[in-house]
């Protein structure tokens, strides 16, 4: 069926509203789109690292998730739900369960409990070949602890342990390209997605990874009002940016074989992105040019590199 | 039936007989065996269990909190460095309330590094809201796996429980063994029917909240209180398993108390050694007597206290090391048990012994013996804690 934005928004919410997540945030907006992709009729068992998604959502006594959910730790939501999906497939197996109810596993994650903590638990859980979707909410930094770095966070930015100092301006790493490392894997359904207007890259790619067998993940851009210091109106415009300048390339490898799903026109200077963001200012001043360049030679050289994997 | 196993062989024997619906779990020396025999149960589809080969110990006790929140009987096992991985997921299993069942073959944890048994591992997570049973040899392990369930999930219990028993010395031994058969474990264990669970689609439930200052207090409490209520359980549970093998557990064996004048507390493995001692040392006339406690979580402080106080002296002997510079795990919690019974005239002293798998020899555990004694006749109690067999 292809789809139609209108009556995806008309399906029944799954994450509801009261959840204590900033305005402009992009993580919220990303888990509804996500789960939008799940069928009426099937349930669902959510898995969620700590993070701000966890923290803000499910307060004793109060949840906004409507499905079965799933807290544990901070590193360990892979190895958390492998564990919820093996007792489903036990227990179905034994008739202990309904043999004509289906239930999905999603697990959801940041940056931190995902590239960083969490990507051995990640690893084993992909590897391992259980039939669930782990999605990242890539917001570039640990932003529930108060935005300290992550190998997700973008070079040269400014976070509260790579600060843009007198001698050294802001993160000197560059960020870990995750969804090229779980790719590698060699998992049926590996993508990176964004929140775009009519939301259709997002729900596509949550639904294939949804319903296809196996380990499936998805790399979804969440942007952080806190984090990259920008107005809580400005998230659609930054999102947009993100994707227009190539910075945040929109693909998906079905069982190995790299799709680009959106290839801008005219892809714009990544500064449209960066002059966006307050954690960027310090790449603005005079005599800073340099850095601006970087970042630029970057994106280029991660951009032409997907274009070749595509064209293999 | 009449069976020769180590101690493994035992605990894998139990775990194909109470067929869970998940076991996690990674490889480290010596449970190593566990899950080897139990994979091979599942890949001869003697089990309807399934296998998650986990990454690391962490993601065992992940997957098996994951799997017995979505309404499943889960297992594992685990020896030393691979229960401290696991660490954060222990407290997070028992808050959880979540009543799995993992063997702990127990060994030193590093460092520096050292395969064999003592027991830091179990001890140091003595305060992590597990039920701890301790097996003096394979059969003990076996049985205690038998009623592990049944207590953890208790309506009034809900935890986890950890089965012990100690690395090599019971892991790897063959012993004798007596099995009960399939349909008698079958019938004792039970079906595991939990009122909520994750897997249920129609009353879906969320677990593992931020539970902040106005809850997690009420929690704890709720938590301590299941503990207490461990007590009564472990015992009903143990008497019906009483009358049914024919085999006797409590909260620990008395061996030879009766009319005892001193007496060691011990746990695990070295209950047999001590045993010999104590029978030998009884065939010369001396009145001397054991305790070797089965049950360490929930300690019980009251009936350990009564059980010591007709003595003149005891001796504590802990296989780890407190590092608190007085005294071991055990040693300070006999010790607190009997001031807070008002037994004050019981003369006490601790030893720290066996660690990293220092032979302990009937020699040794006659020392003991002897320097109670000494202490009975002098009324002098000398140094309170003590080791056996050390170089200093």
């Amino acid at each position: 069926m292809s789809y139609n934005f209108k009556e995806s928004l008309m399906k029944k919410e799954r994450f509801t509203s009261g959840h204590r997540m900033c305005a402009g945030c992009g993580a919220p907006v990303v888990v509804k789109a996500v789960l939008r992709a799940l069928k009426d009729e099937d349930h669902a068992v959510i898995a969620c690292a700590t993070g701000c998604l966890e923290v803000s959502s499910f307060i004793y006594p109060y949840t906004s998730w409507n499905d079965s959910f799933v807290h544990t730790a901070f590193e360990c939501a892979g190895a958390t739900l492998s564990g919820v999906e093996a007792a489903y497939k036990a227990m179905k197996k034994t008739g202990k369960l309904p043999q004509d109810k289906d239930t999905k596993f999603i697990a959801f994650g940041g940056d931190g409990g995902t590239y960083d903590i969490g990507i051995q638990s990640l690893s084993g859980a992909m590897e391992r070949g259980h039939d669930m979707v782990y999605v990242c909410y890539d917001n570039g930094a640990y932003m529930n602890t108060g935005i300290q770095r992550s190998s997700a966070t973008p070079k040269f930015a400014d976070t509260t342990t790579s600060p843009a100092g007198k001698e050294i301006l802001g993160k000197q790493q560059s960020r870990k390209d995750l969804t090229m490392v779980m790719a590698n894997h060699h998992l049926p359904y590996v993508a990176q997605t964004a929140i775009t207007p009519n939301f259709k890259d997002i729900y596509e790619k949550a639904e294939k990874a949804i319903y296809t067998k196996g380990a499936c993940f998805l790399n979804v851009l969440a942007p952080c009002p806190r984090g990259w210091v920008y107005d809580s109106s400005e998230l659609a415009k930054i999102n947009k940016m993100a994707i227009e300048t190539c910075y945040w390339p929109l693909y998906e490898v079905v069982d190995g074989k790299y799709t680009i799903t959106y290839k801008p026109n005219n892809k714009l200077p990544v500064e449209e992105f960066l002059k966006l963001q307050k954690r960027f200012a310090h790449l603005f001043k005079p005599g800073n040019e340099w850095m601006i360049e970087e970042i630029q030679k970057e994106v280029d050289t991660r951009w032409e590199e997907l274009l070749r994997l595509e064209s293999m | 039936m009449k069976e020769r196993l180590s101690g493994n062989e035992a605990i894998a024997t139990a775990m194909k007989q109470i067929n869970p619906d998940v076991v996690a779990a990674f490889p480290i020396t010596p449970s190593t065996e566990i899950p080897q025999y139990f994979s091979t149960f599942v890949n001869n589809g003697t089990v309807d269990t399934e296998f998650v080969p986990v990454e690391s110990e962490h993601s065992a006790m992940s997957a098996c909190i994951g799997a017995q929140a979505a309404g499943a009987r889960a297992m594992t096992a685990t020896s030393s460095n691979g229960l401290s991985l696991m660490w954060e997921m222990v407290y997070i299993a028992s808050s959880l309330r979540l009543p799995m069942v993992m063997t702990v073959v127990n060994r030193a944890v590093s460092g520096p590094l050292n395969i064999h048994n003592d027991h830091s591992d179990s001890m140091g997570c003595r305060d992590s809201g597990w039920i701890q049973l301790y097996s003096e040899t394979n059969q003990e392990a076996y049985d205690n796996m038998l009623m592990a369930h049944r207590i953890a999930e208790h309506p009034d219990v809900k935890l986890p429980v950890m089965v012990c028993m100690d690395g090599f010395i019971t892991s790897h031994a063959i012993e004798n063994i007596e099995l009960e058969n399939d349909e008698f474990v079958k019938d004792f264990v039970g079906i595991y029917k939990p009122e909520q669970y994750l897997l249920n689609h129609e009353n879906p439930i969320a677990v593992g909240p931020l539970d902040l200052q106005s809850y997690l207090f009420e929690h704890k409490r709720q938590q301590a209180k299941a503990m207490e209520n461990a007590k009564k359980v472990i015992l009903e549970v143990s008497k019906d398993f009483e009358n049914r093998t024919g085999r006797k557990y409590e909260f620990f064996e008395q061996f030879m108390m009766e009319d005892a004048e001193v007496a060691i507390v011990v746990l695990n493995s070295t209950a047999g050694t001590t045993k010999a001692v104590v029978k030998n040392l009884r065939s010369q006339g001396l009145k001397v007597g054991m305790i070797k406690l089965r049950v360490f979580r929930p300690f019980p402080a009251n009936e350990l206290a009564q059980a010591l106080s007709h003595l003149k002296a005891v001796a504590i002997l802990d296989k780890s090391e407190g590092l608190n510079a007085a005294g071991g795990p055990v040693f300070t919690e006999v010790t607190s048990a009997m001031q807070c019974n008002g037994i004050s005239n019981v003369k006490t002293i601790g030893y720290i012994y066996g660690i990293g798998g220092r032979d302990v020899k009937t020699s040794d555990i006659e020392s003991v013996y002897t320097n109670l004694l000494k202490i009975k006749d002098t009324d002098q109690i000398g140094n309170i804690y003590n080791y056996l067999g050390v170089r200093d």
